[in-house]
């Protein structure tokens, strides 16, 4: 999918799910706003991001609807769901245990092996 | 899945065009959007609309990506897949229209003749509760005699025994129906009032007989059948009240049977019953109820609820016993009177299942063969296709995509092959059911069977979807490469599936040959059968029927002594000799025709021979039947001892009788019987007997089937009897269309109001005593023709193949000097190879089906040599033209274009 990050999959999913957790977005909000909450580019095709929101739609984690754009054009906004916001917040917890063993196996010291 | 996936599915179905536009809508303006970023960083218009492009990767395969998320996206893909799949199919034709003519053949020819198996074997009984319904079978296995009938006293404790719910003895026949424009004949039922609750049915219009009606002669009511209604009423709707006619008696019309009702024991070529009537069996024209007079042929009853035949039988048994004890003089002890309960159903079918039974064996082979047919082409096909599939895998089709779309693709292939077999069934059920004889039962509500459709069909799309995925299999392969570079096809993949295709093929043969054994084997002992001698001459001779009307009182009965009938059928006999063409004529009754025997016409006797008198009960059977002296000549039954009967045998001299060879010889094995005397019920008296003389001894006449020898018969004289229902014997050459009207007119000048039917040839009387055999052998060569069909086009198909694969080899051949008609050897040879190994099977296997089929066959062993031989000689012959189109097909090909184009 990309040789700028390796994402682990599923990844991509969560930082879908977070970069619209702030507010409605469409889609190409939600690629500038992964940008830049990964802080680098993620996407060697942006098409890409597509099927990807398609997906999360289909799985009950979005909600489509058309608006209207800052520059008044017609676009598909996507936003979380009840759903969508708790399955959030399950692999966000999920993520910060992980990294807290991870981390505190790291930081052991040859006698607390 | 969620309120807005059904929304999105409903959004996808009915405005398809709409979530297509926003699709493209949303991605353009991701694009866009992009561009606009681009361009405020300083790229021109161009360049920015460039780069965003190339960021943003293929428009159309992420469109097709979200769409593939969409809801509803399987029934696109299968849409898609259905027209590709048409179109495909449309390239090929020939290959289409073989596989598809192949299926319809086995899923419609299995789903007619197995609509007649269901309808005949397995639910023969359109009846509610069928399982409680039984037939009652009288035996007296001392004295050799089967189904003798019971008495009416005997039937009264039947239904007093707790046993039964009903019982209902049947008799009927034939009666004149006058009052309409015509005497005519029609047939009828003479039932108890119960019959109808037995059987759990009601009338169309009007009411049944009340079943506790305890007339003891004829009830004067009548239910008359759905046909009769419309024939001789025109559907009158003020139909009930009417009054009738019956042997010049009054009825009353109460009730119509509707038109697919059908009485358990009769077949459809036992005339249809057109009149029910019933009566109590205690009263004129029936004799006094006498426990010995076994007057009531037939039975049947309703069990009890609950109640098993088994334990119903046993139940039965004490009866008899106590029966035994009670009436010893009825009953005597000689004799082992027993009653035998016998499901309805087995009564029904019994004659015919074996027939049945072949047939559908020979339908699930056709079915088999035309799979393996499938099979074979499919896989021939699939070789063809790896390459497409190859290149398809190459562009980034996934497996489970390819795999899907061949599935879409066999099973389209399938459907329109099962509809095809459908719509071929439709059109011929009326010709199908043509073939079908008379003596199957219930052959009117036969209809197309629903369960064994579905069977079929199944059967063809399992076939079509293992093999139609072979494809897919080949796509599986690592040497893409390989494929893609247009070589040669010989790789290894493509042998195994040669091995494949060959073993169907020769298992194809195999099963072919089988039925075309089992045709042949039918076919000639068919053959055989038709080469019987009946012991008559049937040629020229036409049999017309008339009946004397026996009114329920016997005093106003015009022909009551033989002395008052005689003179009848002296007259019938000069009027009948005046009409033009007629050279001989004779009378006699039913049973003197020949091969025409329902069980209503055999006359059982007891035979008792002067000075070795025995009891009644325990006397040996023989069957009469009665002739005017011209008789035998006519039919041209040589006389082997004494004399036949003449003028001067009226009933004023002594009775005689003529006895026929059987007779003789097994009971006067080495006595001379002419001039032995036999005691037989005088004329109309059923308890008054005289001495008959015997005073000739005739030739044997198949008189019930010609596959069995001759039953010891015995023949009265006409004058010396009062007959009523009489078949006149014409001899000449006349016109067959016309000659029962002239005699009817003859007739009737007599006494207007005998009518006169039921015209026939004997030459078709014995034809059609073979209706059955015919039928079977009919259905199993059109079976055996269809499964040699198949098994050529496969070898066909497979030597095709073959050729085409190996027109490369044959190219070099050519090029290195081989000779055309050496290519031609080779091929031939591998198709002879893979018939023969075909044969080989089919013959072991043949073998072994033939003697499951014994015992149909007259004559024939069945391992006959001949016809195995002749068989599996013509199979051979068929293979070889078979192999022998695209052997030549293999020569003609030209050496360079062979090498140039591997």
């Amino acid at each position: 999918m990309s040789d700028e990050a390796e994402l682990l999959p599923g990844t991509l999913d969560l930082l879908i799910l977070k970069a619209v957790s702030l507010g409605p977005l469409h889609g190409y909000a939600v690629l500038s706003r992964i940008e830049q909450i990964s802080g680098q580019r993620l996407f060697v095709e942006q098409g890409a991001l597509y099927p990807a929101l398609f997906r999360l739609v289909r799985q009950g984690l979005l909600k489509a609807e058309w608006g209207k754009s800052e520059n008044n054009r017609r676009a598909k906004f996507y936003e979380l769901t009840a759903k969508g916001r708790k399955r959030l917040q399950e692999e966000t917890d999920g993520w910060n245990r992980l990294a807290k063993a991870i981390a505190s196996a790291l930081a052991a010291r040859p006698q607390e092996a | 899945m969620s309120l807005s996936y059904f929304r999105s599915l409903v959004a996808r179905f009915f405005s398809p065009d709409r979530t297509e536009r926003e699709l493209d809508e949303e991605l353009q303006s991701h694009i866009y959007l992009r561009v606009k970023a681009l361009e405020d960083s300083g790229l021109s218009p161009a360049e920015a609309e460039r780069r965003a492009r190339i960021e943003f990767g293929s428009k159309e395969r992420f469109k097709e990506e979200c769409r593939e998320t969409l809801a509803g996206n399987f029934v696109d893909i299968l849409i898609q897949d259905v027209r590709f799949s048409l179109r495909m199919l449309r390239k090929s034709p020939g290959f289409t229209l073989v596989v598809v003519s192949t299926m319809a053949v086995g899923v419609g020819a299995t789903t007619a003749i197995f609509s007649v198996i269901d309808a005949t074997l397995l639910h023969p009984l359109p009846y509610p509760h069928p399982d409680q319904l039984v037939q009652i079978v009288d035996d007296l296995p001392g004295v050799g005699a089967k189904e003798v009938g019971m008495s009416v006293p005997e039937w009264k404790d039947l239904e007093n025994s707790g046993i039964f719910e009903y019982v209902s003895p049947i008799g009927g026949g034939d009666v004149n129906l006058t009052g309409s424009s015509q005497p005519s004949r029609i047939a009828f039922l003479n039932i108890p009032p119960n019959y109808f609750a037995l059987l759990g049915v009601q009338p169309e219009l009007g009411n049944t007989f009340n079943p506790e009606d305890k007339t003891l002669g004829f009830t004067l009511e009548v239910l008359i059948s759905d046909g009769l209604w419309r024939q001789a009423f025109g559907a009158d709707p003020r139909i009930l009240g009417k009054s009738l006619r019956l042997d010049n008696d009054l009825y009353r019309v109460i009730g119509v049977m509707p038109p697919n009702f059908h009485d358990p024991l009769r077949t459809t070529q036992q005339r249809r019953t057109q009149l029910w009537a019933a009566s109590g069996f205690a009263a004129p024209p029936a004799p006094d109820p006498s426990r010995n007079l076994r007057i009531l042929t037939e039975a049947i009853g309703r069990l009890k609820p609950g109640l098993t035949i088994s334990a119903a039988q046993s139940r039965l048994d004490a009866v008899v016993a106590a029966l035994q004890k009670e009436f010893p003089a009825d009953y005597p002890a000689g004799s082992r009177w027993m009653i035998r309960l016998l499901p309805l159903k087995q009564s029904v079918v019994g004659n015919v299942q074996q027939s049945l039974i072949l047939l559908f064996g020979a339908v699930g082979l056709v079915l088999l063969i035309s799979c393996v047919n499938i099979a074979n082409l499919l896989l021939a096909r699939a070789s063809a296709r790896g390459q497409e599939m190859a290149i398809r895998r190459a562009l980034g089709g996934s497996r489970r995509r390819l795999t899907q779309q061949l599935l879409t693709e066999s099973v389209l292939l399938s459907l329109i092959g099962g509809t095809a077999g459908l719509v071929i069934l439709f059109c011929s059920k009326e010709f199908l059911l043509r073939l079908v004889p008379d003596s199957v039962p219930q052959l009117n509500v036969i209809s197309i069977s629903w369960s064994v459709l579905v069977f079929a069909f199944l059967a063809s799309l399992g076939a079509g979807a293992i093999f139609g995925l072979a494809p897919a299999r080949q796509a599986r392969q690592p040497d893409i490469t390989n494929v893609l570079r247009l070589e040669s096809r010989s790789s290894t993949s493509s042998k195994e599936k040669g091995r494949t295709r060959h073993l169907l093929v020769v298992s194809e043969f195999a099963l072919s040959l089988v039925l075309m054994i089992s045709a042949g084997l039918l076919l000639r002992s068919f053959w055989d059968l038709l080469k019987v001698r009946p012991g008559f001459e049937p040629h020229n001779r036409v049999a017309v029927r008339t009946w004397l009307p026996l009114p329920n009182d016997p005093k106003t009965d015009i022909y009551g002594s033989p002395a008052q009938e005689a003179p009848l059928l002296h007259e019938i006999l000069r009027r009948a000799k005046t009409l033009a063409g007629v050279e001989e004529a004779a009378i006699g009754n039913v049973a003197a025709v020949p091969l025409s025997h329902d069980r209503t016409n055999l006359n059982p006797f007891p035979l008792i021979v002067e000075g070795h008198e025995t009891p009644r009960d325990r006397s040996p059977v023989i069957y009469g039947s009665l002739a005017t002296p011209e008789y035998f000549h006519l039919m041209q039954i040589p006389l082997l001892r004494g004399r036949s009967f003449t003028d001067l045998d009226s009933d004023k001299a002594p009775p005689v009788v003529m006895i026929n060879e059987a007779t003789a010889k097994t009971f006067w094995p080495d006595a001379d019987p002419i001039g032995q005397r036999l005691k037989l019920p005088v004329a109309g008296q059923a308890n008054s007997f005289a001495w008959n003389t015997i005073v000739g001894v005739v030739a044997d006449v198949r008189t019930e089937s010609l596959a069995e020898a001759s039953t010891p018969q015995f023949y009265f004289c006409a004058y010396q009897r009062r007959p009523r229902d009489l078949a006149i014997f014409l001899r000449g050459r006349f016109d067959r269309s016309t000659i029962e009207a002239k005699l009817r007119d003859q007739v009737q000048s007599i006494n207007p109001e005998l009518p006169v039917f039921g015209a026939r040839t004997l030459d078709d009387a014995v034809s059609e005593s073979l209706a059955q055999r015919r039928f079977s052998m009919n259905m199993v060569g059109l079976f055996a023709l269809t499964a040699l069909l198949l098994a050529a086009i496969g070898i066909y198909g497979v030597i095709s193949y073959i050729v085409s694969e190996r027109t490369h080899e044959f190219g070099i051949r050519l090029a290195l000097g081989a000779e055309r008609k050496n290519i031609l050897q080779i091929v031939l040879r591998q198709g002879l190879q893979l018939a023969f190994a075909g044969a080989v099977i089919g013959l072991v296997g043949a073998l072994v089906v033939s003697r499951f089929m014994a015992a149909l066959l007259y004559g024939v062993r069945p391992s006959d040599l001949l016809t195995f031989g002749v068989v599996a000689l013509l199979f051979l012959s068929v293979a070889l033209i078979a192999c022998y189109l695209p052997a030549l097909r293999a020569t003609k090909v030209d050496p360079i274009i062979a090498l140039r184009d591997p």
